[in-house]
């Protein structure tokens, strides 16, 4: 009978969360129909069916998070239960063939599955299994944790296994374990940065374990924070004639091409351009490195119900202003369908980010590492603003940089960031669209 | 201590005995004018003469039993099978006569005959020069299994199994022939029947193995000694009888076993120490067994891409076992 197994899906993916099955035990499965969803750090995915029969076991849950390679289901395949009915009247294969020999077990969860070895180890040393974090596959914990455990009773540490290295490499559901933890605790006793009043009970709180993509928003952000010495800088610029020029052509451009002619294409063309002539923005500091990209790949992030995903226009300095229109509108009708490959997530050298969407006027995004800066673009509003001594009424547009002062100084940043404006500014009645 | 060849060593083992004992003679195809096809017995002919080193007719049951026969007249016959899948026109010989000899006899005598056979593939020998045949034998009662993996247990196992009352085959694994190098001890010295050897040290897993898989395992461990495992090696030696007390020992080292050899998998060597461990080590496990063994099929193809995919190698060897050591 044939194992549906996590697929690997990207490269640095190791693990995976089930999202919903879309078929149930006993239902009948066709080759490639979608059997599963599953939710990855990066992605979100359908596991098809590689073989055509009837669902016979599931042996994940929906919510369990398991390492790429665990068996998520089995599938009888079309007409191996009638063979294995009649299997005493069906003569024997001519050929010798290789026996069904059932691999090793892997449990979807092991870690509360123990070996001969393991109990009798515990048993012995009056061990608390449930102290111990496993190292082995799906968290199972081995004949060496409980060792560990052991030897670090004897030293006298008080928590066995926390303290030790392999703890670190613990699998899926173990850190899972751990997470939900100090989320548990909090909601115990109240965060200090809400004012609640003292003795409140956990009913007070509504504890949410957050989705596989919320934690990854929140790994990254800390890490981002943590390594990259965040600096910002803000200027302001005039786009009244690009407003105007936008206003112009924009029916013309949805007529001719399905798709609205918003602002962001303009704003991402005057980005690469200024890539272009200042390249240190488009590196990235690695391993007190610093890396600078060839290729401009612009992250744009895009906000949909739950969460914040950065797909990423690929060689965006090779495209003209309707390409990279086309190329916004497409990637942002994947991410809210939840589409995005993994290719569509990966290798952005630099992000703009169109924070005026929402009607902000000012904001401090933060790198998305380990790029070098990022680039928040605000609501373009009418300010009076004084032009040749005199007060006019023009259309304004803050530009926020946040730069990583690794490898960037504020210098560099302005004439960056000068050179954005200037190309805002000049957009008009003679850019070319095409 | 010298260094010499795996093949240097058996060549060495069967003219020190006939220098030493002249009831021992070598008979086989080609074992005299020609030294042998793989020239183990190279030179032996002019030591010592055609008395004392036959070359036969293409008729392995005569080769086997006529050495019965001499070493029922008091001689101690070293018979050679050229290639070790020619042995089965001797199986009637060797299981029906040799390995009922002293029972069926209630002890009054004993059948002191060694049965030498190069087996194993990955020399391009396709099917009838590459099978390996050492689970047909071992389920017999009677018989001794010997597999070296090195040259001083080659000479030093062949000694005994010369030395031994009772009938002994003596398979040797020939890639190892020219392949393998090691130190050989000086002077005279034999090494105990019966007793498994550890290879190499460790505690995460264990691998249980013979012959060209001891290679393979050491090769393997030293990779994985850098991705952080550590694996302990047992060398079985001898298959009949399994030293269970070496086996038991190195399961409970570390609870994880794998037991790789090239014979096929299923009544395999590795089904007998699985069963071993299982009896006697449950509680000392910390995973299911492992085996890792030439695949299902019934011999070793000649197409070089198939006869490779049939041969066990470094690589899968280390896949298996860094599967074992994860669990």
């Amino acid at each position: 009978m044939p194992d549906v197994k996590m697929p690997q899906l990207g490269e640095s993916v190791t693990e995976g969360t089930i999202g919903k099955w879309l078929k149930n035990v006993g239902d009948k499965v066709s080759k490639y129909e979608p059997l599963v969803e599953v939710m990855t750090d990066k992605v979100n995915a359908e596991v098809p069916s590689d073989f055509e029969g009837t669902l016979t076991e599931i042996l994940v849950q929906e919510g369990e998070t398991v390492k790429v390679g665990t068996v998520l289901c089995r599938i009888a395949e079309a007409g191996e239960q009638s063979d294995a009915q009649s299997a005493n009247a069906a003569a024997p294969s001519a050929h010798p063939t290789e026996p069904q020999t059932p691999s090793a077990p892997r449990p979807a969860s092991a870690r509360s599955r123990f070996s001969p070895a393991v109990l009798r180890l515990a048993e012995e040393h009056n061990i608390d299994l449930s102290t111990i974090s496993g190292t082995g596959e799906g968290g199972r914990i081995t004949r060496k944790d409980v060792l560990a455990a052991i030897e670090a009773g004897k030293h006298g540490t008080s928590e066995p296994a926390e303290g030790t290295p392999a703890s670190v490499s613990a699998s899926a559901s173990a850190q899972n374990d751990r997470a939900a933890a100090p989320a548990a605790s909090r909601g115990e006793a109240a965060p200090p940065s809400v004012h609640t009043e003292a003795g409140q009970s956990s009913e007070d709180v509504e504890v949410l374990e957050p989705s596989p993509i919320r934690k990854t928003i929140a790994r990254r952000m800390v890490e981002s924070k943590h390594n990259a010495p965040h600096a910002w800088t803000m200027v302001e610029a005039d786009v009244s004639e690009l407003v105007a020029f936008r206003q112009r052509v924009k029916a013309d451009f949805k007529r001719k091409e399905g798709v609205d002619l918003t602002y962001l294409p303009f704003f991402i063309k005057a980005v690469v351009e200024a890539l272009k002539q200042y390249p240190m923005l488009n590196a990235s500091w690695v391993d007190d490195k610093i890396h600078v990209h060839k290729r401009i790949n612009i992250s744009i992030a895009v906000a949909t119900d739950d969460a914040l995903v950065v797909p990423v226009i690929h060689n965006a300095d090779r495209l003209s202003i309707a390409g990279l229109a086309h190329a916004v509108n497409e990637l942002a009708a994947k991410a809210r369908s939840g589409r995005l490959s993994l290719q569509d997530v990966q290798g952005g050298t630099f992000t703009v980010n169109n924070t005026g969407a929402f009607g902000s006027i000012l904001s401090q995004p933060i790198i998305n590492a380990p790029q070098a800066a990022i680039l928040s673009v605000e609501s373009i509003v009418k300010r009076a603003v004084v032009v040749n001594d005199a007060i006019a009424v023009r259309s304004m547009v803050n530009l926020c940089l946040s730069l990583d002062h690794r490898l960037l100084d504020g210098w560099v940043a302005g004439q960056f960031l000068k050179a954005v404006k200037e190309r805002l500014q000049s957009f008009g009645n003679d850019t070319v669209l095409f | 201590m010298a260094v010499k060849q795996y093949i240097e060593a058996i060549h060495d083992a069967l003219q020190e005995e006939m220098a030493r004992d002249e009831r021992v003679f070598v008979l086989g195809e080609d074992v005299g004018v020609r030294g042998g096809v793989f020239r183990v017995t190279a030179g032996l002919i002019e030591q010592f003469g055609e008395y004392r080193v036959l070359d036969f007719p293409l008729t392995e049951s005569a080769i086997v039993g006529v050495a019965i026969g001499a070493a029922a007249a008091g001689m101690i016959p070293v018979a050679e099978i050229q290639f070790a899948d020619f042995i089965l026109p001797a199986v009637n010989q060797i299981i029906s006569e040799a390995a009922k000899f002293r029972y069926r006899s209630n002890n009054d005598w004993n059948c002191p005959i060694v049965i030498r056979a190069p087996y194993g593939g990955g020399i391009h020998g396709a099917l009838y020069h590459s099978q390996s045949m050492e689970a047909l034998f071992t389920h017999v009662p009677g018989l001794k299994i010997v597999t070296p993996s090195t040259p001083e247990d080659a000479k030093g196992l062949l000694v005994s199994a010369i030395r031994d009352p009772d009938p002994v085959l003596f398979f040797e694994h020939k890639k190892l022939y020219r392949s393998i190098r090691g130190e050989v001890p000086e002077g005279e010295y034999s090494t105990p029947i019966g007793k498994a050897a550890v290879r190499r040290e460790g505690d995460d897993i264990t691998v249980i193995t013979y012959g060209l898989g001891v290679h393979l395992a050491l090769d393997a461990a030293s990779h994985l000694e850098k991705e952080g495992i550590s694996t302990h090696i047992l060398d079985l030696r001898t298959l009949r009888p399994l030293d269970e007390q070496a086996i038991l020992e190195a399961a409970r080292k570390t609870g994880k076993v794998l037991i790789v050899h090239e014979d096929n998998k299923v009544c395999g060597v590795g089904a007998e120490v699985s069963a071993i461990i299982a009896e006697h080590a449950l509680f000392d496990l910390d995973a299911p067994v492992r085996r890792l063994a030439g695949p299902e099929v019934p011999a070793m193809p000649f197409s070089p891409t198939l006869e490779k995919a049939y041969m066990l190698n470094t690589d899968k060897v280390a896949q298996e076992m860094r599967a074992l050591a994860k669990f």
